[in-house]
């Protein structure tokens, strides 16, 4: 199979980023456009060609070259001609496109070179970015389909699944159950048809990880599913994808076909006499169905709620068959860890959590995006290194991981190794992926209420403790954040996390209580001055702050007044300007308009800045005691 | 089946291999609450009542899923269980009317009736005494057993329109605690499929598909779905308490479903399906639920034979109405003779009128209406 292979190394090629986020930001035009441009300068031998996502997406769109390994970001249509011109017939790469590092505004040409890149180890993602996704024989010729070859014809089934083992991977999907005991269970159990099922449904909010993976490497996936399904002996196989994820179902479509065709999936798979089939089942778009039971009910066409276990899928599953599901970067793995066998994968990471880890990073963060780093990576060293560190100068504050359920953890425990027993002993999970860094500017109550918000209207309604009392949770949580809370409530908060922590049927009401418990544990001091001082010290809740001009610093530029939307803001020319408390919707836009030179904006809460009622002609030139002594007026 | 023993608080438990723990300690008597849990219906495990601990085994399990296996130790009121099942409980509570569940005057002898002054400022609709199901209503049942006082929590309510495009019943949703009793039923048990759980998080709904009326929907009216309603949230839009219940056969179709006939004032005002019994296990269609009350006392029903005259029909007696019909009878031959018989009596009836036909009167002309 070497006709797929690309020429020589040294073929000159130009990638443009097809991931969701860079073809949201036209990278499709681009690649057009690059081809027409290409045409007409008669440099036909560059070969224009896109690949899936980079990660690197608030970059987006993103083009590189190689050999040379130069990186672009933020490549528009009307920078093509620049290119073409500038770097691909001259060799003088554009300067002006290349990534500048966010924190110290360095300029950063090669794409090895930037530290975003440079500290991840990419295992899962390894093909991501690299290979154009809809070519089989882009892919073949990066070494895939070899590992499918060798567990089909060196290994028996049990050899498949005592590799697995021994390379000490555990399920991507949040539980991190250990893949190969799995895999045994459902070989072991003696009904028949046996199903193989891909997880992709990837409801938490923010997370594009799997996304990723099937739109720019869909056939490691299958693979891994293929492989799995002959080491547990499962004839039919289901992917589960949401809707929502457009590329990704047309990605991974094509590449089932393409895959079949090559006799990699089918009938009789590379002669062995071992058949598999697989589905794409699009999902309607709900977190839960991402729990393997709720995600079997769905398959079967029923409301996609979670079941008691047992009977685990193992045993009774889809149709009431043995059935193993498996998450995407849980395939992902098998594949790599197939190719490169079980020793090489369990020196990665650490003593009980074996590999890699991908990430969704995002919030405060210079860098955000996808990455992969190994298991017991510092979190320190994610936010700082990977990330860039905090924006604008900023204090960390806190660090979410786990996505909608899981913990914030504080600064204290930014040496905490990520894996899974680590995160847990923090109250935190390890989840499917998301980890967002927050600011000394974001409110804890605020963000657990956020949270909350969101596994509240994605409970299924099952059973009575997720239903009904993350809506109580979330009730109490909103009224302190209003200012309305009442001492009783954070005892009474605790008491229901904790009860819906134990009493919950699943576990998105066994973990929907965790971002509540960990902030109350790391930052209780915010809880007990939004309910006791009425108070929100970190200036984030609306209805807790108020905007004042300060009499001092205020120019009477007039510009707060014109952004004002509704009017609440009285001066006039060379007046300091005043906010009627009443009026103010607390939208913060005069306190982003105000110059930064001025600063004359201010945010308070639970005190009283001394303004003047009604505008007075401006003093700021004087000396700051003089001028707010001589105005303020009760 | 091969029996298993298990120990629940203590107590040995025999009980049969692929029964839950739940159903086990049913078996020997022992009580564990449970408002989702319906023997006619698959194990569901959503109102978390039924929390019990089982040894060797994480967490707090509902009983109602979980396997009982040979030598397995359940406890059923621990400080952990009685915590969680409280607040279960509590939960509940503040989806559905309670001021009335956890007061006094429920308990003493002294009960409310609609025009007692209210103590505790309930409104008219969220009283106890306005609900159908008062009395018998499961809730207000565990509320009892578990001694509950108050209730911590704020009532939350999602006022929702009363559908009541029903002919014979209706739903309240506002009394509804989602235990899906009823769409379990109308999938599991009549395989309609005209109710479903809609929506997520806080606003789940019992609904049809749409959310349209429940008339507009394909439901067959049997009712069955409010006949596993454990509140008051189903119930029959003639809702009266029947005095006492006579048992007997429902005389609308020869499958013969056994009914109880609820009785009043010596008129038949309610009427449940009998669940001893092989033939229809305590399940009704429409016409046996809601049509027999109507039929059994309506004004157009034969009560007593009546003779053709010139002038119309009168009344007679059996003796002569019998006689009549022998005398003439005897003037035909056999085969001038057919017999019809009627769907609406029961197999024993028509197998006597086709003996009566065959032997009596040596006739096969004996026909029945239901072949079409
Ligand atoms: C509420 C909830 C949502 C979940 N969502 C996902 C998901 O989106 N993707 C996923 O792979 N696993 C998800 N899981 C975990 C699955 O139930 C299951 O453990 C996993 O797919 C098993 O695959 P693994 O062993 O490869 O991790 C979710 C679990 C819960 C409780
Ligand atoms: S915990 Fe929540 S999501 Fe899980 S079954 Fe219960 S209601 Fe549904
Ligand atoms: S009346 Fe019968 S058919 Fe209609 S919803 Fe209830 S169970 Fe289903
Ligand atoms: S209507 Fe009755 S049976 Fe149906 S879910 Fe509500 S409470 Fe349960």
């Amino acid at each position: 199979m070497n006709q797929g292979k690309p020429a020589k190394s040294n073929e000159r090629k130009i990638f443009v980023c097809h991931g969701t986020g860079c073809v949201s930001t036209k990278g499709m035009e681009v690649r057009e456009a690059l081809e027409k441009a290409l045409a007409e300068a008669r440099l036909q031998d560059i070969r224009v060609d896109f690949t899936g996502c980079h990660g690197f997406c608030e970059q987006g769109p993103i083009v590189f070259t190689e050999p040379d390994g130069v990186f672009y970001c933020h490549v528009g249509v009307k920078d093509v001609p620049e290119i073409v011109e500038s770097h691909l017939r001259n060799g003088q790469p554009v300067v002006r496109l290349h990534f500048k590092d966010p924190l110290t505004g360095e300029v950063v040409p090669l794409f090895k070179d930037i530290n975003f890149y440079k500290k991840q180890q990419r295992i899962v993602l390894r093909n991501c970015g690299r290979i154009n996704p809809e070519r089989i024989e882009d892919y073949i010729a990066v070494g895939g389909y070899e590992p499918l070859r060798k567990a089909f014809t060196e290994m028996t089934p049990g050899l498949v699944i005592e590799e697995i083992k021994r390379s000490g991977l555990r399920g991507r999907g949040g539980a991190g159950f250990p893949t190969g005991l799995k895999w045994s269970f459902c070989q072991q159990a003696p009904d028949f048809p046996k199903y193989m099922v891909c997880n992709a449904d990837e409801g938490d909010p923010g997370a594009f990880m799997d996304r990723s993976v099937m739109e720019g490497d869909p056939h490691t996936v299958i693979e891994g599913m293929t492989i799995a399904a002959y080491a547990i002996g499962a004839t039919e196989g289901y992917i589960y994808i949401r809707a929502e994820y457009p590329l990704a179902v047309k990605r991974v479509r094509i590449a089932l076909e393409q895959a079949e065709k090559k006799g990699f999936l089918g009938k009789n798979i590379l002669g062995s006499g071992f058949d598999f089939r697989v589905h794409v089942k699009e999902g309607a778009g709900a977190f839960v169905c991402g729990e393997e039971t709720a995600l079997i009910a769905s398959i079967e066409g029923k409301r996609g709620m979670p079941r008691a276990r047992p009977p685990f899928p193992a045993n009774s599953g889809l149709w009431g068959k043995p059935t193993n599901i498996n998450n995407v970067k849980t395939l992902a793995s098998v594949t790599a860890i197939i190719a490169n066998g079980a020793d090489w994968y369990s020196k990665i990471g650490t003593e009980k959590s074996k590999g890699t880890a991908v990430f969704a990073l995002t919030g405060k963060i210079a860098n955000s995006g996808l990455i992969e780093v190994p298991m017991g990576i510092p979190l320190r060293k994610i936010i700082y290194e990977i990330g860039g560190g905090i924006l604008n100068g900023k204090q960390f504050k806190a660090v979410q991981t786990g996505g909608p359920s899981g913990g914030c953890l504080p600064a204290s425990y930014l040496d905490t190794p990520v894996d899974y027993e680590s995160l847990a002993a923090a109250g935190s999970i390890m989840g499917s992926g998301g980890m967002v860094v927050m600011d000394e500017d974001t409110c804890m109550v605020d963000v657990a209420r956020y949270f909350l918000s969101f596994t509240q209207a994605e409970s299924c309604g099952k059973c009575v403790p997720c239903r009904v009392g993350t809506k109580h949770m979330l009730d109490m949580l909103s009224n302190i954040c209003c200012g309305k809370g009442k001492p009783s409530d954070l005892d009474l908060l605790k008491e229901l996390a904790e009860q819906i922590k134990v009493g919950s049927l699943c576990a998105l009401g066994g973990t929907a209580p965790n971002p509540v418990l960990t902030t109350m544990r790391y930052f209780r001091d915010e809880y007990d001055a939004h309910v006791h001082q009425k108070k929100c010290p970190a200036l984030a809740c609306p209805e807790l702050t108020n905007y004042y001009i300060l009499p001092d610093k205020c120019q009477g530029c007039g510009l707060c007044l014109r952004a004002c939307p509704v009017a609440a803001i009285a001066g006039g020319k060379r007046l300091v300007h005043v906010i009627d408390q009443e009026k103010c919707i607390k939208c913060s836009t005069c306190l982003d308009v105000c110059p930064r030179r001025f600063d004359a904006v201010a945010k308070a809460s639970a005190e009283k800045i001394e303004v003047p009622s009604e505008p007075v002609p401006v003093t700021a030139k004087k000396p700051v005691s003089v001028a707010s002594g001589s105005i303020s007026e009760e | 089946m091969e029996n298993i023993t298990l120990t629940i608080d203590g107590q040995k438990v025999e009980a049969k291999k692929g029964m839950t723990v739940l159903e086990a300690a049913q078996a020997a008597n022992i009580y564990i609450p449970t408002l989702c849990h319906h023997p006619d219906l698959e194990p569901y495990g959503g109102c978390r009542l039924c929390v019990v601990e089982i040894e060797n085994t994480r967490g707090l399990p509902a009983s109602c899923v979980t396997p009982a296996t040979d030598g397995m130790v359940v406890r059923t009121c621990t400080p952990a269980v009685d915590a969680e099942r409280r607040t279960a409980l509590e939960l509940l509570l503040s989806t559905h009317p309670f001021d009335c569940l956890v007061c006094d005057r429920r308990k003493v002898n002294r009960r409310c009736t609609p025009y007692d002054v209210c103590l505790r400022s309930v409104a008219v609709t969220d009283r106890c005494v306005t609900c159908p199901a008062n009395e018998r209503c499961e809730l207000q049942a565990v509320v009892d057993r578990l001694g509950m006082k108050s209730c911590r929590l704020p009532r939350v309510t999602r006022p929702y329109p009363i559908d009541s495009s029903n002919p014979f019943f209706e739903i309240d949703h506002n009394r509804c605690i989602l235990c899906a009793r009823c769409t379990r039923t109308c999938n599991e048990l009549t395989g309609i499929g005209a109710i479903e759980m809609a929506y997520r998080g806080f606003s789940m709904k019992v609904s049809t598909f749409g959310d349209k009326p429940l008339f507009e929907s394909i439901c067959k009216s049997c009712g069955e779905c409010m006949a596993h309603c454990p509140v008051g949230a189903m119930s029959p839009k003639d809702a009266v308490w029947p005095e006492k219940e006579v048992k007997t056969t429902c005389p609308y179709c020869g499958v013969g479903c056994q009914m109880l006939l609820g009785v009043k004032d010596n008129k038949v005002v309610q009427i449940r399906g009998e669940r001893e019994n092989n033939v229809n296990k305590g399940g009704l269609c429409v016409k046996g639920r809601f049509g027999v009350v109507e039929f059994v006392g309506h004004t157009d029903r034969l009560t007593k034979p009546l003779v053709k005259q010139d002038d119309g029909f009168a009344e007679t007696t059996w003796d002569s109405a019998l006689e009549e019909i022998a005398n003439k009878l005897s003037r035909y031959k056999p085969d001038e003779v057919a017999v019809i018989s009627s769907a609406k009596c029961t197999n024993e009836d028509n197998y006597v009128l086709q003996k009566f036909a065959r032997a009596a009167l040596g006739t096969h002309n004996i026909d029945h209406c239901a072949r079409l």
